[in-house]
């Protein structure tokens, strides 16, 4: 008892601190980037596609999203090595999140293509539009648009991911974290601080994303 | 060197023992979290906002963290006021925390998607505040957040992975322990993945078989 709060260690390593910000964001959009773009081609595939591609992506939606990206960290990063596929620990890590966030960027995608509605649909085909002019000249921009609050929980929930990291050592915010808080010992301190950073920094993209919304009306 | 079928034969209690471990704290994460959330949530919506305050806050805080900083705040932190709880407790605590927030959230969402008309009619025709939650208000919010709860369980399930990370002998630091032992890297991550797998897909069927059971849908 009688702990009393001092953050002068945690001020000291407040550049380390904000560089892991910035590292994980990079990573967390790094892992949009490429998930959406996962995302799109399965939903796609899954709306669009025949059967047996439709099935693909069941399966790789079902797979991925039942199993704790952890294990896909650890198994991307030690395991797929022996079989020469070997990168950095942070092209790995962003590589697992682009792979897990497919797999929901897939659902919401497919969500927004699914309800695009049947008159936009017959006003397409009423100016002789076929089938894949159909996908990719009405559903697919429609979808972008709609899928927005969707893809911007994920972003949020994939920037939280990003502490995942700190297991395989990449120097991220966590990662920062948990050293500072084993070479000062201030307990608390350290982790208000993190908890803080990242909640803010999760306020702030969700004001940046409502203001995106705002900017571009729904279907 | 070993085959993968030689070292699994050889440590299949272990791993049997990791499941258990994961599946129990996943189960007490959901049990407290549920207990937790349905009064985060209730004070959320009819709590007013001096006594829904706090409860914003603590619900915002967790929901804005990552579960794995959680995991390591709640194992930390109380070395700060001389307290030492076990990674077991630490973990667990940090789960429920993390799974009341997002119950007390959905099921306020639930509660205030029902017409209001529906309360003035229960206080019409003489029932309690109690009795309005407990008859009209509640039964059709569980309706619209089962599917979400099994969902959160899910959620629970893979967070609970990060549990290896203090220290916790679940499924995955099992698995690791394994692989330090006989290098199969590869067999015994693919095996983790499939375990963690299975548990989930048999949370989901269950959670459907539920729901169809007792007609939630």
């Amino acid at each position: 008892m009688g702990y009393a709060l001092d953050f002068a260690a945690v001020l000291r390593g407040l550049d380390q601190l904000l560089w892991g910000l910035a590292l994980g964001l990079m990573m967390g959009l790094a892992g949009l980037a490429a998930g959406s773009a996962i995302g799109i081609a399965g939903a796609l595939a899954h709306v669009f596609g025949p059967p047996p591609a439709r099935a693909l992506v069941r399966l790789y939606v079902g797979l991925i999203r039942n199993v704790p990206i952890l294990v896909l960290a650890l198994f991307a990063y030690f395991a797929l090595p022996q079989y020469g596929i070997r990168f950095s620990n942070i092209t790995t890590f962003a590589a697992v999140l682009a792979v897990y966030a497919g797999a929901y960027l897939t659902e919401s995608f497919r969500a927004a293509m699914i309800t695009v509605p049947q008159g936009i649909l017959d006003a397409g085909r009423s100016i002789g539009l076929t089938g894949s002019g159909i996908a990719l000249w009405i559903v697919l921009p429609i979808a972008l648009r709609n899928a927005l609050p969707s893809v911007g929980n994920n972003f949020i929930s994939l920037f939280k991911d990003t502490s995942i990291a700190a297991v395989i050592a990449v120097p991220e915010l966590t990662f920062q974290a948990r050293k500072i808080n084993n070479e000062s010992f201030r307990v608390i301190e350290v982790w208000l601080t993190a908890s803080f950073l990242y909640v803010g920094t999760c306020a702030l993209i969700a004001v940046a994303l409502r203001r995106l919304e705002a900017r571009f009306p729904r279907f | 060197m070993q085959s993968f079928l030689d070292v699994l034969a050889l440590s299949s209690a272990a791993l049997l023992h990791g499941v258990a471990i994961t599946v129990a704290v996943s189960a007490i994460a959901v049990a407290a979290g549920l207990v937790l959330g349905a009064a985060f949530g209730l004070v959320l919506t009819y709590g007013g906002t001096v006594m829904a305050f706090p409860v914003r806050v603590i619900v915002d805080v967790v929901r804005g963290t990552p579960v794995l900083v959680l995991i390591l705040a709640c194992f930390y932190m109380p070395a700060g006021i001389g307290l030492s709880p076990g990674p077991l407790t630490a973990g667990a605590l940090a789960l429920s925390v993390f799974c009341a927030s997002h119950v007390g959230e959905t099921l306020r969402g639930a509660l205030l998607a029902i017409p209001l008309a529906q309360t003035d009619a229960a206080g019409s025709i003489g029932l309690t505040f109690a009795q309005t939650l407990g008859y009209v208000l509640v039964p059709q919010a569980i309706r619209q957040i089962a599917p979400n709860l099994v969902n959160t369980a899910v959620e629970i399930v893979k967070a609970s992975s990060l549990l290896s990370a203090i220290g916790v002998g679940e499924l995955l630091l099992t698995t690791q322990e394994i692989i330090g032992r006989s290098f199969k890297t590869m067999e015994f991550y693919a095996l983790a993945g499939g375990l963690y797998l299975a548990i989930n897909l048999l949370i989901a069927t269950g959670g459907s078989w539920l729901e169809r059971r007792y007609r939630l849908r």
